[in-house]
C-alpha cells in the first residue's frame, strides 16, 4: 500500500449506510481521521457504534457510501483511472493493516500468548517464526505480560486477555487501531491495566478509534469525542467543551444518563 | 482478597477420622463380576473345541496376513476419503451459496439413506452402466479394468463415509465461536487461512472422537467387501474354514487381529485428542 502524504487523514468514511433488513443501522455516517488522532465514540446500546468500527475495516459490508484509509480506497484498486473490487486475498490484506480489538478478546485459545501474537505475521505476512518470536516476545513485555508467553488464555485473567489482545493487533504493525468497547467484559478491578496499555498507545501516536463508556478514559486521551444516536452521529467536539457544555438535548440527557 | 488456609470450624480443635461410606452394592458388583471373568477364563481356557492350537498355527498364515493387510488398505483409504470428501462436503454445507448447500445435503440425504451394501454392489457393477469413461473423442477408458473389486471396496465405502464425516465436520466447525473466525479476517488471514490455522485446529477437539468410532466401524464394516469377492481378513478366514471346518478357531483368529487393530486406533485417538485439547479448559491428562 503506497504511504499517503502526511496532510491526508487516516480516515475518510463518507456517507456510510448500513442495515439488516429492514433495520437502517448507520444512516449516512461520515466519519474523518486525522493521523495520530483519538477518537472516541460514545452512544447508547443500539446505536450502531460497533457496526460502524466494522464497517471501517469491512467485517461488515457496507451498501452505500465510500472508505478512504492512509488514501486508499477500501476494498477497490486504481488502475487505469478506473477502480476495480479486489480479490478475496487482496481485500483480506487491506484488513491487515488496520488493528481491532474485540470487546469478548477472541483470542485464539488453542495458541499460547506467544503464539497468538506471532500467528498473524507468520501466516499473513510470512514472517519467519525466530522474527515473530522475537517481536512477539517485544510486544508482550510492552504490554506487561512479559512471563507470560508460554500461558494459554483459558490461564489467564481477562484484563492479561485483553493484553495479549492489544499485542496481536499490534504485531501486524497497523497504522490505525480500532477498540470496540475493550474493557466492557472486564472485572472493574481490571479495567485499570488495559486502559493503561492503550494510555500508553495513544502517547505513542497511533491513529485510534475507541467505542467506549469510560467516560473517564474519554476524557482524558480523546482528541475528539462522538455521540452516536440511532445510527447518526448527533454531536461531536472536543472533550472539554464536549463533557462540560455539550449542544444538543440528546447528548445532555445520555451524559445524564452515565454519569 | 487473602485466602485463609484453616481447617472449617466444624473440626476445629477435634481429631477424629474422616470415616467413608461402605458402598457395600459395589463391594458386592465387583465379587460377581470376578467370579464371573474366572470361570469364562476357565472355560476358555480349557474347551478343547476351542482349539488354539489352530489358532495359533493360522494366527500369522500368509493367507491371513494377505487379508489383514487389504483390511487396513480398505479401510485407511476409505477413510482418507470420507475425511477429505466430508470436509469439502462440510464446506458446501456452510457456504452462503445456496447450490452447494443444496448439492451436499442431496449428497449426505443419497448416501445416508441407501444401504451401504447396496452402494458397494452398485460400485462392483458400474461397467455395466457405463462400459468406458474418457472425455469425448478423447482416450478411453475401459471401467472394467479400473474398478477392481478392492477398488469398488474403497470407493463404496469411502463415498458413504464421507456423507457421515461431513455431518461431523460440520458440527465441528460450527462449534467453533464465529468470534474466532472474525478476530482472524481482521488480523488479515483469508477465509482459508482462518480455517486452516484457527478453526479446524480447534474444530479437531469436538472431531476426532466420533471420527474414531467411524474408523473403527469402517475396519469392520470393511468385512462386507466379502460379497464382491475382496478377500480381506474375515473372507480369507472364512475361505479356510470352507476347506477344513475349523469355524470356531478361524474366527478367533480373525477377531484377534480385528481387537488389535481396534486397540492400535484407540491409542491413537487418545494422543490426538491429547495433541488437539492444548489451551482447554479440561485438558486431557498425561497417561
Ligand atoms: N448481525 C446482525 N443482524 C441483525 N441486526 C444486527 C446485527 N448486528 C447488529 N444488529 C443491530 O444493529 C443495531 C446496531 O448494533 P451495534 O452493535 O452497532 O450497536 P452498538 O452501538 O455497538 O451497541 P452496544 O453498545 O450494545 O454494543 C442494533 O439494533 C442491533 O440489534
Ligand atoms: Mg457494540
Amino acid at each position: 500500500m503506497r504511504s499517503a502524504a502526511p496532510d491526508i487523514p487516516m480516515v475518510e468514511a463518507l456517507n456510510l449506510r448500513k442495515s439488516y433488513g429492514k433495520h437502517v443501522v448507520l444512516k449516512d455516517v461520515s466519519l474523518t481521521v486525522a493521523r495520530g488522532e483519538v477518537v472516541c465514540i460514545i452512544g447508547p446500546s443500539g446505536s450502531g457504534k460497533s457496526t460502524l468500527l466494522r464497517c471501517l475495516n469491512r467485517l461488515e459490508e457496507i451498501e452505500a457510501g465510500e472508505i478512504v484509509i492512509d488514501g486508499a480506497l477500501i476494498g477497490y484498486q486504481e488502475k487505469e483511472n478506473r477502480l476495480h473490487a479486489l480479490a478475496e486475498k487482496a481485500a483480506c490484506r487491506q484488513r491487515a493493516a488496520i488493528g481491532m480489538v474485540f470487546q469478548r478478546f477472541n483470542l485464539f485459545p488453542h495458541l499460547t500468548a506467544l503464539d497468538n501474537v506471532m500467528v498473524a505475521p507468520m501466516r499473513v505476512r510470512g514472517v519467519p517464526r525466530a522474527d515473530a518470536a522475537k517481536r512477539g516476545r517485544t510486544l508482550l513485555a510492552r504490554v506487561g505480560l512479559a512471563g507470560k508467553e508460554g500461558h494459554y488464555p483459558s490461564m489467564l485473567s481477562g484484563g492479561q486477555q485483553q493484553r495479549v489482545a492489544i499485542a496481536r493487533a499490534l504485531a501486524m504493525e497497523p497504522k490505525l487501531m480500532l477498540f470496540d468497547e475493550p474493557t466492557s467484559a472486564l472485572d472493574p478491578e481490571l479495567v485499570g491495566e488495559v486502559l493503561e496499555v492503550m494510555r500508553e498507545l495513544v502517547a505513542s501516536g497511533m491513529t485510534m478509534v475507541v467505542v467506549t463508556h469510560e467516560m473517564g478514559f474519554a476524557r482524558d486521551v480523546a482528541d475528539r469525542v462522538i455521540f452516536m444516536e440511532d445510527g447518526a452521529i448527533v454531536e461531536e467536539g472536543k472533550p472539554l467543551a464536549f463533557f462540560s457544555a455539550p449542544v444538543e438535548a440528546r447528548t445532555r440527557s445520555f451524559l445524564a444518563r452515565v454519569a | 482478597m487473602r485466602i485463609v488456609d484453616s481447617p472449617p470450624a466444624l473440626m476445629r480443635g477435634h481429631t477424629s477420622r474422616i470415616v467413608q461410606p461402605k458402598r457395600t452394592a459395589q463391594k458386592v458388583a465387583v465379587a460377581l463380576a470376578t467370579v464371573l471373568l474366572l470361570a469364562l477364563a476357565w472355560s476358555v481356557a480349557t474347551n478343547q473345541r476351542f482349539r488354539w492350537d489352530v489358532v495359533a498355527s493360522y494366527l500369522f498364515s500368509p493367507d491371513i496376513l494377505h487379508g489383514l493387510m487389504l483390511t487396513l488398505e480398505i479401510t485407511v483409504c476409505a477413510m482418507a476419503i470420507g475425511v477429505i470428501g466430508g470436509l469439502l462436503l462440510a464446506l458446501m454445507r456452510l457456504s452462503s451459496n445456496r447450490f452447494l448447500r443444496l448439492v451436499s445435503s442431496a449428497y449426505i440425504w443419497f448416501f445416508r439413506g441407501t444401504p451401504v451394501l447396496v452402494q458397494l454392489l452398485f460400485w462392483f457393477n458400474i461397467q455395466a452402466l457405463y462400459p468406458h469413461i474418457g472425455l469425448p473423442f478423447g482416450p478411453q477408458l475401459n471401467l472394467n479394468a479400473i474398478i477392481t473389486p478392492v477398488i469398488a471396496a474403497i470407493i463404496g465405502l469411502g463415498f458413504n463415509e464421507a456423507a457421515y464425516m461431513a455431518e461431523i465436520t460440520r458440527a465441528g466447525i460450527s462449534a467453533i465461536d464465529h468470534g474466532q473466525g472474525e478476530a482472524a479476517k481482521a488480523l488479515g488471514m483469508t477465509r482459508a487461512e482462518s480455517l486452516r490455522h484457527i478453526v479446524l485446529p480447534q474444530a479437531m477437539r469436538v472431531i476426532i472422537p466420533p471420527t474414531a468410532n467411524e474408523t473403527i466401524g469402517l475396519l469392520k464394516t470393511s468385512s462386507i467387501a466379502s460379497v464382491i469377492a475382496v478377500t480381506e481378513l474375515l473372507y480369507s478366514a472364512q475361505l479356510i474354514y470352507a476347506v477344513n471346518y475349523l469355524t470356531i478357531p478361524l474366527l478367533v483368529v480373525a477377531s484377534i487381529w480385528y481387537l488389535a487393530i481396534t486397540t492400535v486406533l484407540s491409542t491413537g485417538q487418545h494422543y490426538l485428542e491429547r495433541h488437539f485439547s492444548k489451551g482447554a479448559v479440561h485438558a486431557i491428562r498425561r497417561t
